[in-house]
């Protein structure tokens, strides 16, 4: 994902003087191709993200267009003041792009771990909260917020993520638009983020194991979520079930929950996702997610419950 | 609005700034706020930049800027830019109505001249910093002048901007400190000193000049000298008086929050029109 961002990214700056590139020292080996193409537009800010997210204000303020790259936890939580303030009030064209989704970086412990920051994020008046699925998306989403007014956040996993929209399959990527990758029948399976070359494994098993053939749809913006095709899902579906590799408060699941609470339906919303607490000990992203049920088997299983359930 | 400054008489920007801070404090207590106290000190620096130092005009794109970074001196940043010109002076009327866009803590939007909003401490001379860069980059020669207050010196966001202006050279940075010694609860001394406040900021790359803030001379002087190092940003710790302007209120913590009653603003006014 983060080698697909850069690639856009150098793309973007080559057809458009605006776009600037900021990173809180982070990005070694990715990076320096950027730099040398662009070294008037590219700043290696140090390890100071407060300082960092205002000056991309002003940068903004000034008419630039500002990329802010750090990992999610140093960017969304240490820099937040400035971000809701200098960015989100001012309604700046500044996207904060935080690397390690979730337990992507599940070995350097808790204070790398992301798994709040969507809901922190989606709090923000008029902040747009963008979390690709794969590489692909991660491309047509640069690329949408590069052409965008307001501000926004992406959320990256790390690299290596399979592509799951093949070529020949892709659809139309749409900011706040679901992208669906497979209609299906009473149960919707809908991911963000990186979850979702896991949720498709997950909804292949389904329909080989148990006949059960989801809907399933990458929630790439969860804000503004598509709230319309939530609704449309919630009046024809039995059960929806939101993975993400994130708290189960206030992401995706409690996006989704939100709309259906207001939809006149009896559709249950199912959450999978990270309990409310923090890990107090070594993991890998692997095992992090085998504890949540973040896995095909664990999301399998509990598709196929609430698929059961009257 | 003149968008430029002819040469500016001291002594009469100094009767401007007193007649303004008359201004502020009827403004304050007709709202019943509070940050008279810091008004009146930051008054004398305000008046000299748009009197004296600044090239105005605002949505011009060789203006100079000027972030309030202490917002809760908003109140003496709007009766300035009335007096240049911004707005008329009766929309000072406004302040804090319900609906008003004159919020305590400085508000950009729908008011002509204020260049950013503040109002948490810390933020302003990062985001002066982006609009320094963005100058640089762009070739532009325009200065950024920023407002600090001794809460803003505290906050740790401000010395990561401080390196991050030293470090990229951005000469057409200035922060003057509106250094008036007390803060929300106390002394600063007493509650997390700063001192040495001249020698923190030389330390982080900036050149230094320390002046008396309500010498309108010796500010005009001093602010029309930067950058005072070339390849610098340039930082003025401009020393200033609490409530200056207004005896009983010199000095003194309470008018940090108390609101004049209708009878001390009489007697402000005896002491600031005279």
């Amino acid at each position: 994902m983060r080698t697909a961002f850069v690639d856009e990214l150098m793309s973007l700056a080559r057809q458009d003087p605006a776009v600037m590139l900021l990173t809180g020292d982070l990005g070694y080996t990715v990076f320096e191709p950027f730099q040398a193409e662009f070294p008037t537009r590219y700043v290696n800010c140090g390890v100071a993200e407060a300082n960092m997210m205002g000056t991309a204000a002003g940068l903004a303020r000034e008419g630039f267009k500002p990329f802010v790259y750090s990992f999610i936890p140093f960017a969304i939580f240490r820099a937040l003041e400035q971000i809701r303030i200098d960015i989100c009030y001012h309604d700046l064209p500044v996207t904060i792009v935080g690397l390690g989704a979730g337990y992507s970086y599940g070995d350097m412990g808790a204070t790398h771990h992301a798994v709040e920051d969507i809901a922190v994020a989606r709090s923000l008046p008029g902040l747009c909260v963008v979390c690709p699925g794969d590489p692909w998306e991660v491309r047509c989403a640069t690329r949408a917020l590069a052409s965008r007014a307001g501000p926004a956040y992406m959320r990256l996993a790390k690299r290596g993520e399979p592509i799951v929209h093949a070529l020949e399959t892709r659809p139309e990527f749409h900011l706040g638009r679901a992208l669906v990758v497979q209609e299906g029948d009473e149960v919707a399976l809908l991911a963000t983020s990186n979850m979702l070359s896991t949720v498709v494994e997950a909804a292949r098993k389904l329909e080989a194991t148990h006949g059960i053939r989801p809907t399933v749809a990458s929630m790439h913006t969860v804000k503004p979520l598509d709230a319309d095709y939530v609704r449309r899902l919630s009046e024809r579906c039995r059960a929806i079930v939101t993975v993400e590799e994130h708290s189960v408060l206030g992401g995706l699941g409690g996006a989704v929950c939100e709309v259906v609470a207001d939809a006149p339906t009896r559709c249950a919303v199912h959450r999978i996702g990270i309990p409310d607490r923090f890990v107090h000990v070594s993991g890998s992203q692997g095992y992090y997610r085998e504890q949540c049920g973040l896995t095909v088997e664990g999301i399998v299983t509990r598709t196929a419950q609430a698929s059961r359930q009257p | 609005m003149s968008d430029s400054n002819s040469i500016a008489d001291p002594a009469e920007l100094s009767r401007t700034a007193n007649r303004l801070r008359f201004e502020v404090t009827h403004m304050i207590s007709r709202a019943r706020s509070c940050h008279v106290g810091s008004c009146l000190s930051v008054m004398d620096i305000l008046v000299a930049l748009y009197g004296g130092v600044m090239k105005r005009g605002a949505g011009r794109e060789d203006r100079d800027r000027m972030i309030l970074s202490k917002g809760h001196a908003a109140a003496a940043l709007y009766a300035v830019l009335a007096e240049y010109g911004y707005f008329p002076a009766a929309r000072l009327e406004e302040y804090l109505q319900d609906g008003s866009p004159f919020i305590a803590h400085t508000n950009t939007f729908g008011i002509a001249g204020v260049e950013f909003s503040t109002g948490s401490l810390g933020h302003g001379l990062s985001v002066a910093n982006g609009i320094a860069l963005a100058g640089r980059t762009r070739g532009r020669s325009h200065r950024v002048f920023t407002v600090l207050s001794e809460g803003d010196c505290q906050e740790g966001s401000t010395w990561e901007a401080a390196m991050f202006a030293a470090h990229h050279r951005l000469s057409s940075l200035v922060c003057v400190v509106d250094h008036n010694k007390i803060q929300n609860y106390g002394r600063v001394d007493e509650v997390l000193g700063l001192a040495p406040l001249d020698a923190k900021w030389q330390a982080a790359g900036w050149a230094t000049r320390n002046v008396d803030g309500h010498d309108m001379a010796a500010l005009l002087e001093t602010l029309a000298a930067a950058p005072f190092e070339p390849g610098r940003p340039s930082a003025l710790i401009a020393h200033t008086v609490k409530g200056k302007g207004v005896s009983f209120m010199e000095d003194q913590l309470k008018w940090h929050y108390q609101t004049p009653t209708p009878d001390e603003v009489a007697a402000a006014r005896l002491e600031l029109m005279s």
